[in-house]
């Protein structure tokens, strides 16, 4: 299908496109205005119809959004940085390889080189993999706005269903990814049916050893509840745990006795590719072989 | 209405166009380039895949007004007069089609690809087709053709327009490649 009309602005400068977002206030999508990045998400939402804002305001050309930068404990990724550029960066491959991992797996590669991370992660989608990986990482999300900006922590961005902290005219301009230090695993494990769709389920797991035992564990979930979550009843559970030696058999394990909390708390969704007790059952797997493939 | 230039096919354009008009609207229906066809709506099945300044992309995905100054190189951009580009060749070498309306997004791909890895593996090729949906065929004759155009392009062989795609190949060891393939996969050089 054919997008309904839209009013189009290219902003020039970040202070010009927070000033055209903040004009008439961002919605959802309904008959307002919305920012554009790199529109693999929001074009086909677009042609549905299932989004048909009056203004879309292109951020496209904005390349001080653009870039990855190692600054010290974390690495900043710039909001229009494409899922390709990320995925080429050796400051990404070094010092948040769990962001590479999950990148690799979005999409497609024709999607990656347009999609951004920003992008994603503003677009807040429940079953996109990034946001599930910003939650591991307890990466901050850097805005603009006419009032300055803010520092947004993942775990209070994403408020609901294809919703944000974003308020209107504010940017993303960014995103701080900490470094995973000394005795930190992770991993990302994604589980759809066809290649390039998107995640069934999925999960992001960090993972810090200290003596042999889990001292800190940090697990978001992909497509469990209409916004992407922690997996806190999986974190605490965990704290303390020692890890089975690898190939120690059929014994009991506590890990996957820990991994059994994954679903606690979620309300994930029905759809065509799965009911939610499907859903429950596939968190808890998943979780474990995420947890599993982490542990450094 | 915002007004947009670009290249396609070598060819440069200035267009008015509505914000809304996708840039495969703009390739077809204004343009004449019905090559690229639309084959869903979703941005799922890459038949309406070009090259946007050099990378794949969806045209189905992109507005007008992003490709704004842009180069567009579709699958009619590929030949040098009559001469086919060495991956058309290899498609219809390997019988890589049936019905063909995945065949020019496939193609498109299938040149992408090859920018980063000259000589895939089959793993890398279908890693690399995955946003090209197939409904005839089943892959198997479509991977065989991008590796048999691969050694086509890095043999440098019918370097056609498209032909620096595989450019950082030039020199390697092509021979030496084909015979390392499995039995029964043919014989790239002609």
């Amino acid at each position: 299908m054919i997008p309904a009309p839209f009013d189009y602005v290219r902003p020039a400068s970040l202070d010009e496109a927070c000033r055209v977002l903040g004009e008439a206030g961002d919605g959802d999508g309904d008959g307002e205005v919305k920012a554009l990045a790199g529109g693999q998400s929001l074009l086909p939402l677009l042609r549905l119809r299932l989004a048909y804002p009056s203004v879309l305001v292109d951020l496209g050309r904005l390349e001080e959004l653009r870039g990855v930068h190692d600054r010290g404990d974390h690495v900043f990724i710039g909001a229009l940085t494409t899922h390709d550029e990320v995925l080429r960066s050796p400051v990404v491959r070094e010092h948040a390889p769990l962001v590479a991992l999950a990148t690799a797996t979005v999409a497609d590669p024709a999607v990656r080189h347009r999609g951004t991370f920003g992008g994603s992660l503003a677009h807040a989608d429940p079953a996109g993999d990034l946001p599930a990986v910003a939650l591991a990482l307890d990466c901050v999300l850097v805005t603009a706005s006419g009032a300055g900006g803010r520092e947004i922590p993942a775990a209070g961005f994403f408020t609901g269903y294809l919703e944000t902290a974003l308020e209107p005219g504010e940017v993303l301009t960014g995103v701080k990814v900490p470094k995973l230090g000394d005795g930190w695993g992770f991993h990302y494990e994604k589980f759809h049916r066809t290649a390039q769709a998107w995640a069934v389920v999925g999960v992001a797991a960090a993972v810090r050893i200290d003596a042999g035992a889990v001292a800190q564990a940090r697990i978001g979930l992909t497509n469990m509840g209409p916004a992407p979550v922690r997996a806190r009843a999986v974190e605490t559970a965990l704290r303390g745990v020692t890890p089975p030696a690898a190939g120690a058999g059929g014994g009991h394990d506590p890990v996957k006795d820990a991994c059994a909390w994954a679903d606690e708390g979620t309300s994930p969704p029905t759809d065509l590719h799965a009911r939610p007790d499907y859903r429950r059952h596939l968190a808890r797997v998943l979780t474990h072989r995420a947890v599993r493939a982490a542990l450094p | 209405m915002p007004e947009v230039t670009v290249t396609v096919d070598g060819v440069a354009y200035e267009e008015e166009v509505e914000p809304r008009l996708l840039l495969v609207h703009l390739l077809r229906d204004r343009l004449g380039r019905t090559g690229t066809p639309i084959g869903c709506d979703t941005g799922n099945c890459g038949s309406c895949t070009v090259l946007l300044d050099g990378r794949s992309a969806k045209s189905c995905s992109v507005l007008a007004v992003q490709a704004d100054g842009s180069d567009v190189v579709t699958v009619e951009g590929l030949a040098s007069g009559g001469d086919l580009h060495p991956m058309q060749r290899a498609f219809h070498e390997e019988h890589a089609l049936q019905c063909g309306y995945c065949t020019p997004g496939m193609i498109m791909a299938a040149i992408d690809l090859l920018r980063d890895d000259p000589d895939p593996s089959e793993e890398a090729v279908r890693r690399g087709l995955e946003g090209n949906l197939c409904r005839c065929t089943g892959y198997c004759t479509i991977v065989r053709a991008v590796r048999r155009g691969a050694r086509a392009m890095s043999g440098g062989r019918d370097a056609g327009p498209g032909g620096e795609a595989g450019g950082e190949a030039a020199g390697g060891p092509a021979g030496g490649e084909a015979a390392g393939e499995p039995a029964g996969e043919g014989v790239a050089a002609p």
